[in-house]
């Protein structure tokens, strides 16, 4: 019986993302009920001194498939690492973050193992020793719960949603080469481009300030990005204001935008239409700046404010600056 | 040029959605159902392709009765030929049995290009595109907002998170399509009444060389329960002009829901 999780962990650039090291938490907190160990797998070329962060998540063991081939992504060469690494250690479940990378990555693997897989799952049920992964659908709508029938099964989890557990003392585990014949690779990413103006990504902003047709125009962008400079937050949007061009579409928060589950979503203008809510109702808490008592956003959010968001929001920017600054 | 596209049927966006009975699916009794907004992108990159290269565009869709309808949509907006693939076995089939479908349909096909949406709306697996990849064994390009072919090359651009990134391959690939890659054409009166007229190939699991394949027996995935989310606490409006508003929304920040 195949048992032990395996976490693939995402790093680009040097930077592990911080979506994989709640993966990573996830299946520690895990690992009791599935039995085995849990094993964290990075790829890349020259990422050992990376792997050396990884213990203090409590992975029995970390795997490094460290190689020039490697140096830039490529789904083929990463899908081999990939099912090498699962096959090195047989385990029952593969985690990974919900990310743009895993969505290219994780499905083209599972097929090979012709394994299944749940992607953006937001929480587990437990049945003996089997993972239950559950996941919103239809814009959060509804929440379904999976059983597999297979001894191996692929999940990719929702950034933001687990938390990230971490060992202050020094924690010790094998970190061991993993050799990988990438075969053919047909496809590779050749170049990456920074996106401009973005300083914190919005699917792992733990504060995202969202504006939408109620901001009036794309001169008041500041505005809001003032508000988020002094919260730390990154800048969301609906998709009205993407469609009329005031902002690029990597803002937009919503079914056919970014999914986000900060700790704290601040709506400005937003109406609260059901394509929006599909992208960021997991959040944890919810403020809604909006002049329409009746805007159906009032009925998620935590707390609401009738009135102009181009009144309230530099007055709430004035008075973090003056909490900031206090600390 | 022969170029696949794959559409897949789902609820329009905004219908009211509640569970069936069994509550192992969505009742989709009165919901409308329409073309998965990414695919109209696939569809719209197959014919821009075509308009460009020449060839033949072909639309496959896994689904039941509810799929003639998407596919004659295909149809109106200019794609030549539809097949649509339906079996009972194939009720639920999930990501990984849709694309096992879609690749018997496909592999034959001699297709450059195999169009996909980055995501069916509704069930929003982001699954079926790099999986039938796999299963054909051809590269891939998954996400992207950009796409040029030169001869059998391309270079694709993706969305990742905070950057674009560049992909250069080779033909025969799959492409799952965002937002962004092009303005999907409407279908054109012309276009909608000519739909009405063509034949739409109709394969089952026998044709595919799949039967028994997706017995309930042999799912290696399978819904145990849908429910309803939990409802959200009812939350507050702040009193008072905008300065009293702000300074108790501080306030409930900082001490009650301590997210700052
Ligand atoms: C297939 C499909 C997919 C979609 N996907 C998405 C998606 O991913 N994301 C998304 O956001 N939408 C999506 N939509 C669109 C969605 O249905 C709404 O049209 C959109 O979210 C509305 O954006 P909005 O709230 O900015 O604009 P509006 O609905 O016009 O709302 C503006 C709000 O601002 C308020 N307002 C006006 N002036 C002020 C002021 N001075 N101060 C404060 N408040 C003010 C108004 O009362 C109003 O509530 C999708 C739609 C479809 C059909
Ligand atoms: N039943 C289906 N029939 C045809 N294509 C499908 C089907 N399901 C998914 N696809 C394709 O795969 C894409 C991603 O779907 P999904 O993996 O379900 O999110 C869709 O946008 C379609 O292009």
């Amino acid at each position: 019986m195949a048992e032990g999780i395996l976490v693939f962990i995402e790093q680009r650039q040097g930077q592990i993302r911080k979506a994989s090291l709640e993966a990573l938490s996830e299946a520690y907190r895990q690992i009791g009920t599935v039995g085995g160990n849990v094993t964290a797998l990075i790829i890349g070329k020259d990422v050992k001194t990376l792997a050396g962060n990884l213990p203090k998540y409590h992975p029995h063991k970390v795997l490094v498939a460290d190689s020039g081939d490697f140096e830039n992504y490529s789904t083929e060469g990463y899908a081999a690492a990939l099912a090498e690494g699962i096959k090195s250690v047989s385990s029952k479940y593969v985690f990974a973050a919900n990310t743009n990378m895993s969505k290219d990555l994780i499905p083209r693997v599972a097929a090979r193992l012709d394994a299944p897989c749940v992607t953006d799952v937001t929480e587990f049920e437990v049945e003996g020793t089997n993972l239950l992964p559950k996941r919103p659908q239809y814009s959060g709508k509804t929440y379904t719960v999976f059983e597999f029938n297979s001894p191996l099964a692929f999940m990719t989890l929702r950034p933001n949603v687990f938390a990230i557990q971490e060992s202050s003392n020094n924690v010790n585990c094998p970190i061991e080469d993993l050799q990988v014949a990438t075969g053919d690779i047909r496809a590779k990413v050749t170049e990456t481009h920074a996106a401009s103006g973005s300083k914190i990504e919005l699917s792992e902003a733990s504060i995202i300030v969202s504006g939408g047709r109620g901001i009036k125009g794309p001169e008041n962008w500041p505005v809001l990005q003032s508000l988020c400079d002094e919260l730390g937050a990154a800048l969301g949007a609906s998709r009205a204001v993407v469609d009329a061009g005031w902002i690029d579409h990597q803002f937009q928060v919503g079914q056919t935008g970014k999914t986000v589950s900060p700790q704290l979503y601040i709506a400005c203008g937003i109406s609260g239409a059901i394509q929006h809510l599909a992208g960021m109702n997991s959040s944890k808490v919810i403020v809604a700046i909006n002049n329409n008592p009746e805007a159906e956003i009032f009925k998620h959010a935590t707390y609401g404010i009738v009135g102009d968001c181009l009144e309230i929001v530099p007055k709430l920017t004035e008075e973090i600056k003056k909490m900031n600054s206090n600390n | 040029m022969k170029i696949a596209v794959c559409v897949k049927a789902v609820p329009d966006t905004d219908a009211k959605i509640a569970i069936a009975g069994d509550k192992k699916n969505i009742d989709f009794n009165g919901v409308r159902i329409i073309t998965s907004p990414y695919d109209e992108f696939a569809i719209e990159e197959a014919l821009k392709l075509k308009e460009k290269h020449g060839g033949e565009t072909t639309v496959f869709s896994v689904g039941g009765a509810e799929a003639t309808d998407v596919l004659r949509d295909s149809l109106a907006r200019g794609i030549d030929t539809a097949v649509h693939i339906n079996d009972e076995e194939f009720t639920n089939l999930g990501p990984l049995g849709t694309a096992k479908v879609l690749a018997a349909a496909l592999k034959d096909g001699g297709f450059d290009a195999i169009f996909c949406g980055q995501q069916g709306v509704g069930g929003d697996n982001n699954q079926v595109p790099a999986m039938l990849a796999e299963l054909l064994n051809v590269p891939q390009a998954t996400i992207i907002v950009k796409l040029e072919i030169d001869g059998a090359k391309f270079k694709a651009e993706r969305e990742i998170e905070g950057a674009h990134e560049f992909v250069e391959g080779s033909l025969p690939a799959v492409f799952s399509t965002q937002k962004g890659l092009n303005e999907p054409r409407y279908p054109s009166i012309k276009g909608v009444m000519a739909a009405r007229r063509k034949e739409i190939a109709v394969k089952n699991a026998e044709a595919l060389g799949v039967k028994g394949q997706f017995a309930a027996d042999n799912r290696k995935i399978k819904v145990k329960e849908m429910a309803l989310p939990k409802e959200r606490p009812v939350g507050r409006k702040l009193d008072g002009d905008a300065d009293a508003q702000v300074k108790q929304l501080l306030d409930l920040l900082r001490t009650e829901a301590r997210v700052i």
